[in-house]
């Protein structure tokens, strides 16, 4: 007994302190300034925590050293952007600019994340809204690879792509692999598609569909069926009810599941990584990705920082601007506790 | 039977029948080529001994040979040809990793959403604006400038123990190997494999990144929870606290349940961030089932091996969703609900 009461005296003054109660206290009345100060020392510090490693970053990409810092920089010295300057000019080793993998970059998320909303979007309405005997064993294998990482089924994702090839024979004859092909040693590829960003758009629409379909099953659940019902009996068959009221009411989440695709595929490099070669075709994550791999000890750090900004801004922007609905969206889908 | 009733009876037929269908092929076509068939694949070159030389030819390569179950076997009994593999050593790692970073980011998401939705804190906004951050940091930059922290000479958390030390009366300047060193400090905590320094110096990097996102999902639960339900529970006479673990408490659990098991499955296979930050060392003590995968593919080439430990990986996963999917009831439908 003892205990209880003690552990609920305790609970009671954790939540005076941080005045939970938003019954009676709500309309606008102020903090006694002690708890207000004593509770920015306590924000404050969660905020220096979470800025200390941004800052940096930020730091050592405003600085004109390429060396790595010997002691801890939090502010910058110097502000000077010869490191930014120097990437958005020569951002790799190759020939290739930076408007060029801003654009594959941009592209593909943006393909990509549209695509994969516009597929899901038709599977989730199924899985929300029918009865049918498979539903069950079909959520589960879209699901499944929710958990199975895409990593693990990179070699054969490689080989398939591989073998879609468009090959040139010579005398103007074309052959498309793997349904027919020139004889055997002959012909020049003229396109492959795993050396391609259509190939590597394939791939991510495929692992960007369970996450999609989940968020959007999620949310279509929380759709009242009422509206249907009264459509159907307004005489409106299936399709109408989809496209009139199901994707109307969904466009808010929609627009979220896209955007959370969008900053998934924007930094994504593992399987470009693996499938691109030529540098026109590279994105800004791979670029990123290429100086912290084997070469970093040749780029200079103030540079790698710069690029670690350009690539994260886009990304932060989105997401500060967007996140209310963002967080809206992620609460509302597949919420059923 | 009138000409209507038939009509009706007939759509209904095919409403059950075909249309779920229809809706679901878009989807199931992108991942029987995208998801499924190379599932499979992987599955059949799991029983060979696929290696570097027959990547050019696929399954038509003439140096390939049946293995049985050698790999599997191989994969349980610890027979690979790679230092420092134990099988169920990195299976309990995995296992461990995920559910100590869900342990730790979950409340203290919550305890920070609540700090921020006190009525009269002050900066609210930018609280919550640079809250967010670490979730828009590519995880490879979280990765990049968190190994340098830990750097053991030039790293800021040496620095920060060494001044805390001095405070203490020690002169020594601190010099923790966080991420080489092989002794692990605390060596009942998961006997089957002690946690070298390089785990807690990726909880606390991992911490840094995690607990945000939680915030930011219950956030958004605490601002939908209507205010009407405090004022009829303050009017019934419940207490502060009474309200606290009987409205709010509840009310955050539909939404944390979901977000939780999202974020354990982000954990468990948490692989730029892992591959980034340690690559798995030091001695393979901090590998996870990813990374070890995309090991065993791009540096040792043991592709049939890889196809087994990604078939092992499946089954792993096929255990987790069935798990998760018992608590979040996620394939459930609208009307089962």
């Amino acid at each position: 007994m003892t205990t209880t009461n003690k552990t609920e005296k305790k609970q009671n003054f954790i939540i005076r302190f941080l005045n939970i109660n938003t019954s009676a206290e709500t309309s606008g009345r102020d903090l006694p300034l002690w708890r207000q100060l004593l509770l920015q020392v306590l924000t404050l510090f969660i905020g220096a925590t979470v800025m200390f490693p941004i800052m940096y970053i930020i730091t050592m990409s405003l600085s004109s050293q390429t060396t790595r810092p010997s002691s801890l920089q939090l502010f910058p010295k110097e502000i000077s952007f010869a490191a930014y300057q120097q990437v958005l000019d020569h951002p790799t080793a190759n020939p290739v600019s930076f408007i060029q993998l801003l654009k594959n970059s941009v592209g593909l998320s943006f393909v990509v994340g549209f695509l994969a909303v516009l597929v899901a979007v038709s599977a989730a309405y199924a899985f929300s809204r029918f009865k049918f005997s498979l539903r069950q064993t079909l959520m589960v294998m879209v699901f499944i690879p929710l958990l199975m990482p895409g990593i693990g089924l990179l070699t054969p994702l490689y080989l398939l792509m591989n073998s879609v090839r468009l090959m040139d024979c010579g005398e103007g004859i074309m052959a498309l692999a793997p349904f027919a092909s020139c004889a055997v040693g002959a012909g020049k590829i003229v396109f492959n598609l795993r050396d391609s960003l259509y190939g590597v758009g394939i791939t991510m629409i495929a692992g960007a569909l369970p996450f999609a379909v989940w968020n959007l099953k999620g949310y279509i659940d929380t759709i009242p069926a009422e509206l249907e019902e009264a459509a159907a009996i307004d005489g409106a068959g299936p399709n109408q009810i989809f496209f009139r009221i199901m994707l109307p009411l969904a466009i808010p989440q929609l627009a979220v599941t896209f955007f959370i695709g969008f900053i998934g595929h924007w930094q994504e490099f593992a399987t470009s990584w693996l499938f691109l070669t030529q540098p026109e075709d590279y994105t800004l994550a791979m670029t990123l990705y290429n100086m912290t791999g084997q070469y970093a000890n040749s780029i200079p750090w103030n540079r790698f920082a710069a690029m670690a900004v350009i690539v994260a801004l886009p990304v932060a922007i989105i997401f500060i601007a967007l996140q209310k609905q963002i967080v809206g969206g992620l609460t509302s889908g597949g919420v059923k506790g | 039977m009138t000409e209507s009733d038939k009509k009706a009876r007939r759509w209904i037929l095919f409403r059950r029948f075909a249309l779920p269908y229809v809706y679901l092929f878009p989807a199931f076509i992108v991942m029987a080529f995208i998801t499924f068939y190379p599932l499979v694949y992987q599955v059949v070159i799991s029983f060979t001994d696929f290696q570097l030389k027959d990547l050019m030819h696929g399954l038509a390569s003439p140096n390939l040979n049946q293995v049985g179950f050698k790999n599997y076997i191989d994969i349980f009994t610890n027979a690979l040809p790679v230092q420092n593999f134990e099988f169920f050593r990195i299976l309990t790692y995995n296992f461990w990793w995920a559910i100590s970073n869900v342990a730790l980011h979950v409340p203290a998401g919550i305890v920070i959403a609540v700090l921020l939705n006190i009525p009269g804190l002050w900066g609210k906004r930018i609280y919550r604006a640079i809250y967010i951050l670490p979730i828009v940091v590519p995880p490879i930059v979280v990765a990049t400038v968190w190994r340098n922290i830990f750097h053991e000479q030039y790293g800021a958390m040496n620095q920060l123990l060494t001044v805390i030390m001095e405070f203490l009366g020690s002169t020594d300047p601190v010099r923790l190997r966080w991420l080489e060193e092989f002794t692990p400090p605390i060596k009942w905590l998961l006997p089957n494999s002690p946690l070298p320094l390089a785990y807690y110096a990726m909880m606390i990097a991992n911490f840094w990144l995690g607990w945000p996102f939680m915030t930011l999902v219950a956030t958004g639960a605490l601002q939908s929870i209507p205010k009407d339900l405090y004022e009829a529970a303050s009017i019934d006479g419940a207490s502060n606290s009474q309200q606290f673990w009987n409205i709010t408490v509840p009310l955050l659990r539909t939404a944390m349940i979901p977000a939780s098991i999202y974020g354990f499955t982000l954990s468990f296979n948490l692989f730029a961030f892992v591959y980034f930050f340690t690559g798995g060392g030091p001695a393979r003590s901090t590998e996870i089932l990813v990374t070890f995968a995309y090991d065993l593919v791009r540096n040792l080439n043991l592709f049939g091996v890889a196809a087994a430990f990604a078939v092992i990986i499946f089954f792993v996963a096929l255990f987790v969703f069935l798990i998760t999917n018992k608590l979040t009831r996620a394939t459930e439908s609208y009307t089962e609900a």
